[in-house]
């Protein structure tokens, strides 16, 4: 399938896109990786009057770690970000998700900030994100306004973002000394969408856990944190009975969608069984970094 | 109409692609270099990868203008003098391909691997070329040449 025609604008700063996009509008598309937004053009499911390239925008790619967060520049590759030292070092979990996204080629172009803008609740990053409760800084002619992931993502491939405004910036907070994480997916064939997907992070303070966080993809229109498990793990030393019920509690009260891949039912027990795998995963990994 | 200058296979290239043009149509249309194939055109198959900076990138979702000032490589750039690289010849000593579309994908996608792991072993190649679909399922014998040419290459 071929693109359809589009007009076509290629700013190099920051300045000149917010410009356009206060031009254009909801006519407006913006292109960073292109790996989710050319598939929709071609398949006819996204159809903006003008596209606004920020490949040439240099001052959107970097990674930068500054007193308790990690700045990444929308613009920055994901495969940048997987081989970054400082994104290995202060935030484990985004460095566990990197390699999981798509293929290789694919991570060559995707972005960071293009993936959380699109949205989609079976990806990767945007379970992170909610996990950490990452902040994404937005711009408009007006000046910034930073969002927090948990009002970030407002529905399937729907966020909070205003059509004037560009994401410029995801901050994610740095992993305090005894954090262990794990990103665990189920999908047909490893560079697909998960079926299901968990991120999680336990940090433990002298063998209690101090700290839980667990947020699932492809289980709603959006990635969803386990708020009830987060809850009863808290205060709690990490035990085999503890983390079954954790899981029960994850997804008691979900309603995941069904499709080709997957009943309803079939997601609610890989979901459960994500939750006992990743809280293992991050309870050993957490007493690695004590 | 963009115009736009790239370099592919070591030649500078200009052209005035539409804004929608994709990369991989520019290079089989505009420059005639059909190597490149195209099986999903939505980014799926990967038979469309080819090589832009080091990287394996799939020229279906990449624009042509988004190519300019970058340095392309394609099927027709890893063996100019009209011979077989080592890893081409390592698939055909291999009997890597059957009915040869999504070969050239195969290909750029192990060619920019091997570059970057050149001590790879069995489950890693396997991992790096998930992204490229082969429908005659010869997956086996692909694996096989790749693994000779990463051989035959720290050999050397």
């Amino acid at each position: 399938m071929k693109l359809p025609h589009v007009e076509y604008e290629a700013p190099t700063t920051v300045a000149e896109a917010i410009d356009l996009l206060a031009e254009h509008l909801d006519q407006a598309s913006v292109l960073a990786g292109g790996q989710s937004l050319i598939p929709l053009l071609a398949l006819r499911l996204a159809r903006p009057a003008v596209l606004i390239d920020i490949n040439g925008i240099d001052e959107l790619s970097g990674v930068s770690a500054t007193d308790g967060w990690v700045a990444i520049g929308a613009m920055t590759r994901e495969y940048v970000a997987e081989k970054s030292e400082t994104v290995a070092r202060t935030v484990p979990l985004l460095a566990a998700a990197l390699p999981l996204i798509g293929h290789e080629a694919i991570r060559s172009r995707g972005t960071i900030g293009g993936s959380l803008a699109h949205a989609d609740p079976a990806a990767e990053l945007p379970a992170v994100a909610r996990a950490l409760d990452a902040e994404f800084v937005v711009r408009d002619p007006s000046g910034e306004r930073v969002i927090p992931a948990a009002r970030w993502f407002e529905g399937y491939l729907t966020t909070s973002r205003h059509p004037d405004e560009l994401l410029t910036e995801v901050r994610f907070p740095t992993a305090r000394r005894g954090t262990g994480v794990s990103f665990q997916e189920v999908a047909r064939r490893h560079g697909d969408f998960a079926i299901v997907g968990l991120a999680a992070s336990l940090t433990l303070s002298e063998g209690v856990i101090s700290d839980a966080r667990l947020a699932l993809a492809g289980m709603s229109d959006v990635p969803v944190r386990a708020a009830a498990a987060e809850d009863l793990l808290v205060g709690e030393r990490p035990s085999t009975e503890l983390f079954d019920e954790a899981a029960r509690r994850a997804t008691g009260d979900t309603d995941p969608p069904a499709d080709l891949h997957g009943s309803s039912d079939y997601r609610k027990k890989v979901a459960a069984a994500l939750v006992r795998r990743g809280l293992r995963e991050a309870a050993d990994n957490a007493k690695e970094r004590q | 109409m963009v115009d736009i200058t790239l370099r592919v296979n070591g030649a500078t290239c200009t052209g005035s692609p539409e804004a929608r043009k994709t990369l991989a149509d520019f290079l089989r249309d505009d420059l005639n270099l059909t190597g490149t194939h195209l099986g999903c055109e939505h980014g799926v198959c990967g038979a469309c990868t080819v090589i832009v900076d080091g990287r394996a990138v799939r020229s279906c979702l990449m624009l042509a203008v988004q190519a300019a000032g970058r340095e392309v490589t394609t099927i027709e750039g890893l063996a100019p003098d009209g011979g077989l690289g080592t890893l081409q010849q390592a698939m055909w000593d291999s009997h890597s391909f059957q009915c040869g579309f999504c070969t050239p994908g195969m290909v750029m996608q192990a060619t920019a691997f091997l570059s970057d792991h050149p001590d790879a072993d069995e489950q890693q190649i396997r991992e790096a070329l998930s992204g490229n679909i082969c429908r005659c399922t010869g997956y086996q014998s692909i694996i096989d040449g790749v693994l000779l040419a990463a051989e035959r290459n720290r050999e050397r």
